[in-house]
């Protein structure tokens, strides 16, 4: 009886959290100046709030097979959410999304500028 | 109590929602709009897995996973059809 | 992609360039041939017990059919082999997944309250960071960590330099800057001593005795 309601307050706690971590990340989606620094605001918090809420089910459902599907789910968004904030960053940086003069310090272009040929290596994208 | 909590995250996702819409539909360029729609996505996983454990099933798991994945493929390509198009 | 190809650039570094050269040469020779199936096997597995997790259940057809499946996966959708060193280090390998739990969260929560904040929005700034490990693996897992940690998106990849490039979330100052380096520097030493190979972890030494 104990046990269950300890679990059941943390259940509670763990979708506040990400409830929490949900509403920041579209206050920063809506507030933040360019589309790299809204990829900051919105994919990796919400990653976090997402594994707060399948740790919400997890302690509700406490059964080996959901358990093992809600690992795989998290494991699989955390490959994929890098890959594509990867392929949106990169696109963005080539379309000139980014605001040049927000940056502090662009190496990326320093070394795009040493190197001409830099962009036809295409590396570690396909 | 406990359905207070629940309401709770309710609006919470429910405002998540609204603020990534209102990025969809305003967002200067196609890749906002990609990051909006992929954030949309989450939210909407997020709020199946609340309503799992509201009403004590796992019968949307399934409905999570194509959902995870659609949100990957969908910004993929957007990427690269944004990267293929200002290159050439 | 074979490990010759990264053979100057760390020749370089050594002292010793024939002695490296030779051994390192006759060690990829042997283990090639070995190592084809036991690379291929956490993969697999992998793949029969996502297989299982789908259907809900694990009975022997379902074992049965999820390898079945998973043999046709891999081979028709083939991906090239991943340079897994196969050393793994227990310990490390905790120390860098607690390391990175505690990352997450705590730099999730700094962002969601920088974004609440009602002060101006940080400048931002895109860094270069030179790798030390030669694996394609290790590069990746270090991506990916710092991908996951909010503050840092990697922009673009220089596979054949080991330099990642890093957008990065509130770095006012130089010294942020340098901070966000010596932090990708860290996680890269962490991963090396879990999962790195010999080379690799001889290479993290050298730099930090050197600092």
């Amino acid at each position: 009886m104990i046990l269950d309601s300890i679990l059941d307050i943390l259940t509670g706690v763990f979708l506040l959290l990400g409830g929490f971590l949900s509403v920041a990340a579209g206050v920063g989606l809506l507030r933040f100046p360019d589309a790299i620094a809204r990829l900051h605001a919105t994919t990796k918090p919400q990653i976090l709030g997402l594994a707060f809420v399948l740790l919400a089910i997890a302690l509700q459902e406490r059964q080996l097979s959901t358990i093992l599907l809600l690992i795989f789910l998290l494991i699989f968004q955390m490959i994929t959410a890098p890959v594509s904030a990867h392929m949106i960053a990169r696109a963005g940086y080539r379309g000139g999304i980014i605001a040049p003069h927000s940056l502090l310090v662009d190496e990326l272009e320093q070394a795009i500028d040493a190197a001409p040929e830099f962009d036809d290596t295409e590396p570690g994208s396909e | 109590m406990s359905d207070w909590v629940f309401l709770a995250v309710g609006v919470m996702l429910l405002i998540a929602g609204l603020l990534a819409l209102y990025r969809i539909i305003r967002g200067p360029s196609i890749l906002d709009r990609m990051i909006a729609s992929d954030m949309l996505l989450t939210t909407i996983i997020c709020a199946l897995g609340a309503e799992m454990v509201y009403n004590g099933h796992t019968r949307s798991l399934p409905a999570m996973l194509v959902l995870a994945s659609t949100a990957f493929l969908g910004s993929v390509v957007v990427a690269r059809y944004v990267s293929r198009r200002t290159n050439s | 992609m074979s490990p010759q190809d990264d053979q100057p650039a760390s020749v370089a570094a050594s002292t010793n360039p024939t002695a490296s050269e030779s051994a390192s040469a006759r060690k990829v020779s042997r283990t090639e041939v070995r190592g084809r199936v036991w690379k291929q096997l956490p993969l697999l597995l992998g793949l029969v017990v996502l297989w299982g997790v789908l259907w809900g259940q694990f009975s022997w057809l379902n074992i049965l059919t999820g390898f079945l499946v998973a043999i046709a996966v891999t081979r028709v959708l083939y991906l090239p082999p991943a340079d897994i060193s196969g050393r793994l280090n227990l310990w490390y390998s905790l120390v860098f997944i607690a390391h990175f739990i505690a990352d997450v969260t705590v730099a999730s929560f700094t962002v969601a309250f920088q974004a609440l904040n009602p002060r101006p929005i940080p400048t931002s700034s895109v860094i270069a960071v030179q790798l030390r490990t030669r694996s394609d693996f290790v590069m990746t897992l270090d991506a990916i960590a710092m991908s996951l940690v909010p503050g840092s998106i990697v922009v673009e990849v220089d596979r054949e330099r080991a330099i990642l490039y890093f957008h990065t979330f509130d770095t006012t100052t130089a010294a942020a800057v340098e901070a966000m380096r010596a932090k990708v520097l860290v996680v890269e030493a962490r991963i090396v001593r879990a999962i790195g190979s010999k080379d690799d972890l001889a290479r993290i030494h050298e730099t930090e005795a050197t600092r």
